[in-house]
């Protein structure tokens, strides 16, 4: 076992790890912030993306242990700060961005990834970029319509029959 | 997994010390590694993580030469090689997804040597030299085969240098499940020679086709490959994925289309 020491949504926190424990572990069985998801465990569902020093990472594919003296961002730590839903979250209700909601952790983090690189996306960046997040609702229409909406652009013709 | 303890150390030379010891393996971003353990492929006793190194993360360009430190993301390449090098930073910017790319490293890639990765097309097409926390080795003499390479025990891919080409292009034919190339071409031009690196397709792993280098030489257009044969379709991997004949195939049509889009 090692210390590890990380700021996670903000507050410091220090544990001992094993060496094999993932990022993903880490935050949900130690931390119990368990709205980080685990869909494949082989890093191609993306349910488990959070940000590690501002950047997406599959948090099923990377060592706590690594993480060390990190800022990590999960979902709980996305929402505005009087609790109310922030943009993305927001887009996603209003477009019905979700059904059985397991991919939506990963959906969110990983379209502020993208909004943060590239405000003003076209659909088909959004398309591209999704390629690590699976949905297996078959949702994507709407979660592409939900990611553009949070960036402001109008949605009306976002996969048009 | 199995168990096993994990060591982050700040520099090269800790990091050579941290291996010494018995079954310890070094880890890149572990896009490929931790896949790997999880199925219990791996049993080593201690991985020495090259993530908390800063000297081995950069991309530096020295006259004709983009040097990339070995602890450098695909993501970092993409961004930062894109001015000088479009070819490699098009390369890098299709590994994986978005989040694999802010993890895995070139070093890692070329380390293990993947018969279907990115990279190691790109450095055997420009004749990239592999450098090492001892040596360096010329792309020619490193890539010995499906996931074999020069790399001794212990040994870290510390920086990969590459020429810079006049015009280059990497086209890659997706396995449309894992998004790895089912076959991928590196096209480089350069003032005295063409260098054409091919992955995903050989039971031998990465390797030049030496007829298109020549036959592109003297007319780098696609049409100077149309009338090559096909590489031995025995050579290639067979697979549910597609027969040796079909990828055999495939490395024409990807070259044709690297030399059409190279820029």
């Amino acid at each position: 076992m090692t210390e590890v020491t990380m700021t996670v949504n903000g507050k410091s926190v220090r544990r001992a790890v094993r060496g094999n424990e993932l990022l993903v572990e880490f935050l949900r069985e130690q931390l119990r912030l368990t709205g980080t998801h685990v869909g494949c465990d082989t890093s191609q569902c993306g349910a488990c993306c959070v940000h590690v020093n501002g950047e997406l990472v599959k948090a099923c594919s990377m060592f706590a242990a690594e993480a060390e003296g990190a800022e990590v961002t999960t979902i709980e730590g996305v929402a505005n700060a009087d609790g109310s839903l922030n943009v993305i979250q927001q887009a996603f209700q209003d477009h019905h961005g979700l059904q059985c909601g397991f991919c939506t952790p990963g959906m969110v983090m990983s379209a502020a990834s993208l909004l943060k690189e590239n405000p003003k996306p076209t659909e088909a960046e959004v398309r591209h970029w999704l390629q690590g997040n699976i949905c297996r609702c078959t949702g994507y229409h709407n979660i592409v319509k939900a990611i553009m909406a949070a960036s402001g652009q109008d949605v009306a013709t976002v996969a048009a029959e | 997994m199995y168990a096993f303890e994990i060591e982050r150390p700040t520099s090269v030379a800790e990091a050579v010390t941290a291996l010494g010891t018995e079954e310890a393996q070094p880890l890149g971003g572990g896009q490929t590694l931790i896949p790997t353990l999880k199925q219990r492929l791996a049993m080593p006793s201690k991985l020495v993580a090259l993530t908390a190194i800063a000297d081995m993360k950069y991309v530096r360009r020295d006259g004709d030469t983009l040097a990339i430190g070995g602890g450098t993301t695909h993501g970092t390449v993409a961004k930062e090689a894109a001015t000088h090098f479009p070819g490699l930073a098009g390369l890098a910017a299709r590994i994986g997804d978005p989040a694999v790319r802010n993890r895995g490293t070139i070093g890692g890639s070329i380390a293990n040597n993947d018969p279907s990765a990115c990279y190691p097309s790109a450095a055997l097409a420009c004749g990239a030299t592999i450098v090492t926390n001892t040596r360096e080795i010329a792309a020619d003499d490193y890539f010995q085969g499906m996931f074999m390479t020069a790399l001794e025990e212990g040994e870290i891919v510390t920086e990969v240098r590459f020429p810079i080409p006049e015009k280059s292009a990497y086209m890659k034919f997706e396995q449309i499940a894992s998004r790895f190339p089912l076959v991928g071409v590196f096209v480089a031009k350069y003032a005295d020679r063409v260098g054409v690196g091919v992955t995903g397709a050989s039971n031998d792993g990465v390797f030049r086709w030496s007829e298109a280098e020549e036959a592109l030489a003297g007319d780098f257009s696609a049409d100077a490959v149309a009338g090559l044969t096909a590489p031995d379709a025995s050579d290639m991997i067979s697979d549910l994925h597609g027969t040796g004949a079909y990828r055999a195939h495939l490395i024409g049509v990807m070259t044709k289309r690297g030399v059409a889009a190279a820029s």
